[in-house]
């Protein structure tokens, strides 16, 4: 037990209460299927992928654009859970309890996990069955993988402003700042192919980025901008800096 | 040895000195106080024992351990129960029960049967199911005192465990604190700014006061220490305080703002004599010392004027200096 123990009760406890608060659950798909259905069906109207888009329309052109928008803002928003655990002080309980800081926060980044993949599952299905996406067994697990490996890193960041800041308006303000550029840069809702060479610029240092290539190739079968290699490069390196910052800040919050 | 020692313990946040030389004895199974207005270093000092913060000089020792040495061994001994309530809302009160168990190691082939014993220690079984969103503040609290007992530990911190609670609940928690020694045998250390509190539970108490200990002993000891009955006299004109000051029986005598205050030694066969000694009076009042009397003693200052909606300055300064 002791550390192991430690690890499940905390990853535990954030299942228990993703599956009580159905809201949570809710409220993460709702929003992706917004995009999909009102940008995805509006913007698609006018615009056409092109070349590009190997025979895809723009809904499903921007589905891996969006799955990976539902792991940033849901992933990141999870830090915020922190900022209410100082508030009734269930943190302090945990923080007390004789397990190391990198426990709890392996704890709490399994459990922000395990919340996303559930989300992107039933995403997942819900292209299969509405959006027209066809998974195959690779894509499947090419798509589980590379959302991992984002969630972890977008997690650990959520995590460390989280242990950082002690309000949630500082914490929103915060990630305000943050989200909208790793979202819009990511290539999400355009090809990035034709951008001029300023754009593609801040594209190409956006992690999040590679996330969207590798879907987007694997899922609808899109030439990938950077190569899958290359994707999974950048983001192993990037869930592994913000691992280590986030495992920094956890040693270093104060209760 | 004490089970608690502490040696000149100091905690400053920058230039304020929170906790100040504190030295400290406790002894196995005994309940032991710490009485003081807010923001006199009672949560600071209780931080410190459990290694929630780290001393800034001087030492101490929880259990024969050191907690600068060896935090996460005292963390293992020790319980604590938090000023404010500090469970899970959304989960019931057994299953925050369950978290403790596996952050503390608690042995999962007696887990079951250990949950079932502090529930029923906090009369809790009906409940237990519940979640806690549901419970009372009374009833938060009794499972904040069963969680912080499930490890078994040696030492158990309540830090003012009844903040913000009815008299009728409060006593009743005082009950299962009392039954937790007795049963358990469990070290109790407690904060309180209520008088009464201190009084009825302490086996033993510390006053303090900016930071320092001005008293430490039993609270029957500590308001005999006064020598006497305490009289208060709302004066019409000044009195002659050198003339009663003479009278024997008379240990103390202050006059403030048209308020005779004498400490004397049994009052009801003096009063009569003092009254025709000390000049006009509007009214009197006779009791026996209280610990506020004891507190006004040793500080120099009463007590209540502090109480009151306190506890919230007293997180305003601490989250200053951190």
């Amino acid at each position: 037990m002791g550390e192991l123990g430690g690890l499940y009760a905390i990853w535990y406890r954030e299942i228990k209460v993703f599956l009580r608060e159905t809201s949570r659950l809710v409220g993460a798909i709702v929003q992706p299927l917004m995009w999909l259905i009102i940008l995805g069906t509006g913007l698609g109207s006018v615009v056409e992928v092109g070349a590009v888009g190997a025979g895809t329309n723009y809904q499903q052109f921007i589905f891996p654009g969006v799955l990976a928008m539902t792991i940033l803002f849901g992933s990141l928003f999870f830090g915020m859970y922190i900022i209410f655990d100082k508030r009734v002080d269930f943190l302090k309980e945990v923080l007390v309890a004789p397990l190391s800081r990198t426990t709890i926060f392996f704890g709490k980044v399994l459990g922000g996990s395990t919340d996303g993949i559930i989300e992107i599952i039933v995403l997942m299905i819900l292209g299969e069955l509405f959006f027209g996406i066809h998974f195959t067994v690779f894509s499947v697990v090419v798509t589980l993988l590379v959302i991992m490996l984002l969630m972890t890193s977008i997690i650990s960041l959520g995590l460390t402003i989280g242990s950082i800041m002690t309000s949630p308006e500082g914490f929103g303000l915060v990630t305000g700042f943050l989200i909208f550029p790793l979202f819009l840069l990511s290539g999400a809702l355009f090809p990035v192919k034709n951008l001029p060479s300023w754009l593609f610029g801040f594209v190409a240092v956006n992690p999040v980025s590679y996330a969207v290539d590798a879907l987007r190739s694997t899922i609808l079968g899109i030439p990938s901008g950077f190569s899958l290699l290359i994707d999974f490069g950048v983001l192993i390196l990037f869930a592994i800096v913000m691992v280590s910052i986030g495992t920094y800040a956890f040693k270093k919050m104060k209760f | 040895m004490g089970v608690i020692e502490t040696k000149n313990l100091t905690k400053r946040f920058g230039k304020l000195t929170a906790v100040n030389k504190i030295n400290l004895n406790i002894k196995e199974g005994e309940i032991f106080g710490l009485l003081g207005p807010n923001g006199a270093g009672k949560t600071t000092t209780l931080s410190m024992l459990a290694t929630l913060l780290p001393p800034t000089s001087g030492s101490a020792s929880v259990n024969g351990v050191d907690v600068a040495r060896d935090p996460s061994k005292v963390r293992h001994s020790i319980g604590f129960v938090f000023q404010d309530p500090s469970s899970d809302e959304v989960l019931t009160g057994r299953e925050n029960l369950y978290l403790h168990a596996l952050m503390y190691g608690v042995n999962m082939g007696d887990v079951n049967r250990r949950m079932d014993e502090v529930l029923k220690l906090v009369d809790l079984t009906q409940r237990q199911h519940e979640r806690m969103k549901r419970y009372s503040g009374g009833m938060r609290r009794r499972l904040e005192l069963a969680r912080g007992l499930l490890h078994e530990p040696k030492i158990l911190f309540l830090d003012e465990p009844t903040l913000g609670l009815d008299p009728q609940t409060r006593e009743h928690l005082w009950g299962y604190i009392k039954r937790l020694s007795t049963e358990k045998k469990v070290t109790i250390i407690i904060t309180t700014h209520y008088m009464e509190e201190a009084d009825q539970l302490c086996d033993r108490l510390a006053i303090i006061d900016h930071g320092k200990i001005v008293a430490l002993d039993t609270p029957q000891n500590l308001k005999k220490r006064l020598g006497g009955d305490m009289v208060r006299l709302q004066m019409r004109d000044k009195p002659n305080l050198h003339k009663v000051r003479k009278l024997r029986y008379i240990k103390n005598a202050k006059y403030e703002e048209g308020v005779l205050t004498l400490t004397v030694d049994d009052a009801g066969a003096h009063l009569q004599e003092i009254l025709g000694k000390v000049g006009s009076v509007a009214s009197v009042e006779s009791r026996s010392p209280t610990l506020n009397d004891v507190f006004l003693h040793f500080a120099g200052r009463e007590m209540r004027e502090q109480e009151g909606d306190g506890s919230f300055f007293e997180k305003a300064i601490q989250s200053n200096n951190r």
